[in-house]
């Protein structure tokens, strides 16, 4: 099964084209890939419990995994045991993993 | 080494401006831990990432020296990544685009950087695992 990385760096409250990777991954993971969102930079604020984390819910729904990369979280003050249920801290390791496995990673 | 990996990265972001050169390098740090072979194709603003006259200065406003402040220098981290790169088995082969470095005067690269051309970028993108572009808005 083909893999998708896609990361996040732009967040919802400053950008008005974030919807570009959640309607990416939705559409792959529907196309039967495995597909995982990584969140990174700004790209975590979204991650916040309540704070715009219904479209990462949707999307975890849809059978995207959604990693926040856990050192944009620390840098940003953001408690890991406050994110959205749908969403996981990682490291960035995801990223070379991805890379080193052969995934198609796409950065937005 | 059997899972020695060969990863390509371009880069087009100045440095001290944007997150993305840091996340950059954190991968290439990643990458250089685990001793694969690094590609960096800097783009654009980028050639200025391996500048080497960049200075670290004091910060009169907090009232510290040099030593106090210790800025951080992203020459100085691209160095220290090469070197331990090298030290894990692997190597950084760091090139400039050379329209973009006479754009902005920035000849002037800490040894190991060499200019090139997008076409680097095709062959190390050919020759590399995967590639990843961290591209500007």
């Amino acid at each position: 099964m083909p893999r998708y990385l896609l990361i996040e760096s732009r967040d919802p409250f400053d950008s008005n084209d974030t919807r570009f990777c959640c309607d990416l991954a939705q559409q792959l993971a529907a196309a039967k890939n495995e597909v995982t969102l990584f969140l990174v930079q700004n790209g975590v604020l979204p991650a916040r419990l309540g704070a715009r984390s219904n479209d990462l819910s949707r999307l975890a729904g849809s059978g995207v995994r959604v990693l926040a990369d856990r050192f944009s979280l620390k840098e940003r003050g953001i408690d890991e045991t406050r994110l959205a249920a749908s969403v996981t801290a990682a490291p960035l390791d995801v990223v070379l993993d991805a890379l080193a496995e052969g995934a198609k990673v796409i950065w937005h | 080494m059997a899972d020695k990996k060969t990863i390509t990265i371009a880069i087009m972001d100045a440095p001290y401006e944007n997150a993305r050169s840091t996340t950059a390098l954190r991968l290439i740090d990643l990458a250089a831990k685990r001793g694969y072979n690094i590609n960096v194709f800097a783009y654009e603003g980028a050639v200025l990432q391996p500048f080497a006259a960049q200075t670290p200065h004091p910060n009169a406003v907090h009232g510290r020296n040099v030593e106090e402040e210790n800025h951080f220098i992203p020459k100085d981290a691209i160095a220290a990544l090469m070197r331990e790169a090298e030290s894990n088995g692997g190597k950084i082969d760091w090139v400039n685009c050379g329209l973009c470095v006479d754009e902005r005067g920035a000849a002037a690269a800490i040894p190991g950087v060499r200019r090139g051309s997008p076409a680097d970028f095709w062959q190390m993108a050919e020759a590399s695992d995967n590639t990843l572009v961290i591209a500007t808005r």
